[in-house]
């Protein structure tokens, strides 16, 4: 299509090339160059700036001591930091896996219902996606804290004589990140399985495949694509959500979220906040860099 | 017997997953209705928690910092992400690979590496925090998602038109204006529509960027969250939510998903 574009331009014969009129070649120019020039500015450049600072050191009084320094790098593998980098890589492993747990057959049964509900049901999963998020944490405060809604319901029934300790632990975390991020998970997860051409399950089963035999070897991988898009929306966000555990986990939960927003604010340690950040985006481009390798379609992180 | 078993199944596995993603925001919104202050126990309808919104003066500047910094990024990312979608649809360029890759940083990467990244970069250029700063990381997270959105309109559209009106003698930019824009323009709507919310409901970086002066409301309820459950804050998040349940049906329509 393109190709033929261009060839209804006269193609100089001294050269070979073809000569396009002087707006088509400033074309790319006035479109692209401002986002371009915006996202140099304002992405590119403050993201170098985290790699510089985190290469500094921090004053006496919190600001950055321009000293080069490796400390922050060093100080990242103190036990105590590294703890907190696994307790926050294996909440968000776990929130993924439920997420993916709940969410697939969840996923399965909207795309498979009737086409006159489908659009309701989606939109039912897109609303709560675009929905605050600080929001939706706080409704989950106003049910499990020790005063709230669960705790009443169950103490006036009569089934527990003491409120259930459900805020301010690992527990209170988790299904708050579950609770957020599972639309992240389900969107995917839909946009897959509703793609899947379901007469090869047909196929399977006239050549003989019991029902989740053909379930395990034809429909799973064929959406597979899907759980794993869906698995990165969900573990790298939960690994920034910094609200999550400093509403609901109280000061007993410090995730790697929570120490890079403290270095910024009560510890004003910013070199060793940006050294921690930079710990995420590694994890980040490796995660990318898995996903690539596997899928190598960006597209199907488009789900909003 | 057994598909029939399987059936009621699914639908009550489906109706509860809807349950755990609506309860907990029902609830939210029928305590911000009443009158007790405990959010428990029910003890009547009101609306004085929402009247008492009105006169606090902290959430009306609040609410006009965040309309101001929501409709001006919305307007400023809408027009670059859709030049941007537009530029990178029709022309080969060097550096396209790294300009695609840079509209897909603030997607994938950790939001607070992005909060903490422009913190850093305005203390370091001298850019007081405030609505400026509000404005321009809201401008630079919400642009990506119009230039997608927009993009994904792009793929439907029919190359001939743009050829046809070439033909006829229209210049590139009467093109663009006159033949492309009206056939993308739900999508530029949707786009917008999108950023607009993301504006309205961001915490993590607007958290960094906000300064010590100034609040946005979702920074305004997370101060407030901090401090105790209130009905005040049951009521915000109601309006909040309704603002955004708007729009996003309104956005989704016109992007004609699941129709």
């Amino acid at each position: 299509m393109r190709e033929s574009l261009s060839l209804q331009y006269p193609v100089d014969p001294s050269s070979g090339q073809v000569r396009r009129p002087q707006w088509q070649r400033f074309g790319p120019l006035w479109t692209v160059f401002p986002a371009s020039l915006w996202l140099v500015a304002f992405i590119a450049v403050p993201l170098g700036l985290v790699v510089v600072v985190s290469f500094f050191v921090r004053g006496t009084y919190g600001g950055i001591e321009y000293v080069f320094s490796l400390d922050n790098y060093v100080r990242l593998f103190d036990p105590l930091y590294v703890r907190i980098l696994f307790v926050s890589l294996a909440i968000a492993f776990a929130t993924t896996l439920i997420t993916a747990w709940i969410g697939y057959p969840f996923a399965y049964i909207v795309a498979r219902a009737p086409a006159r509900w489908r659009s309701v049901l989606l939109m039912l999963i897109i609303v709560p996606f675009w929905t605050n998020s600080l929001i939706r944490t706080y409704a989950m405060i106003v049910l499990l804290r020790t005063e709230g809604v669960i705790n009443t319901v169950l103490m006036n029934l009569g089934v527990i004589s003491h409120p259930l300790p459900m805020m301010y632990n690992e527990f209170a975390v988790m299904v708050g990140m579950v609770y957020e991020f599972l639309p992240f998970m389900i969107l995917p997860l839909f946009a897959s399985i509703e793609k899947f051409d379901w007469t090869l399950l047909e196929a399977a089963g006239d050549l003989g495949a019991r029902p989740w035999k053909a379930f395990l070897h034809v429909t799973l991988p064929l959406t597979f694509p899907g759980v794993i898009a869906g698995s990165l929306l969900v573990f790298i966000p939960s690994l920034g959500f910094f609200f999550i555990p400093d509403l609901l986990g109280g000061s007993k939960v410090m995730l790697i979220s929570n120490l890079i927003k403290n270095q910024f604010l009560s510890a004003r340690d910013w070199p060793f906040g940006a050294a921690l950040s930079i710990g995420l985006i590694v994890i980040t481009l490796i995660l990318l860099g898995v996903y690539f390798r596997l899928l190598g379609n960006k597209r199907d992180l488009e789900v909003f | 017997m057994i598909r029939r078993a399987s059936h009621w199944l699914s639908v009550t596995y489906a109706l509860l997953v809807y349950a755990f993603l609506y309860a907990p925001i029902i609830v939210l919104v029928v305590y911000s209705f009443n009158r007790s202050r405990l959010n428990t126990v029910w003890t009547g309808f009101t609306f004085e928690w929402y009247g008492k919104l009105l006169q606090n003066g902290d959430i009306l500047e609040a609410t006009r910092t965040t309309l101001v910094v929501a409709v001006i990024s919305t307007l400023a990312a809408t027009a670059l992400g859709t030049l941007v979608a537009v530029g990178m649809y029709k022309y080969h360029f060097r550096g396209k690979t790294a300009l695609d890759g840079m509209l897909y940083i603030p997607i994938v990467i950790p939001e607070i590496v992005l909060g903490i990244a422009m913190l850093i970069f305005f203390t370091q250029v001298h850019i007081p925090l405030g609505l400026i700063s509000l404005i321009i990381a809201h401008v630079t997270f919400c642009l990506p998602f119009v230039a997608i959105v927009v993009r994904s309109r792009l793929q439907g559209f029919d190359r001939s038109v743009e050829e046809a009106a070439m033909d006829l003698g229209a210049n590139q930019w009467q093109t663009f204006v006159q033949v492309m824009l009206p056939l993308i323009m739900p999508g530029v709507v949707a786009g917008a529509l999108l950023a607009f919310t993301m504006s309205v409901d961001d915490v993590i970086i607007s958290f960094f960027v906000v300064g010590p002066s100034t609040t946005t409301l979702p920074i305004k309820v997370f101060s407030m969250v901090k401090f105790g459950v209130t009905p005040e804050i049951n009521a915000l998040s109601t309006i909040m939510l309704l603002v955004t349940l708007t729009i996003v049906i309104f956005a989704e329509r016109l992007m004609k998903r699941g129709a």
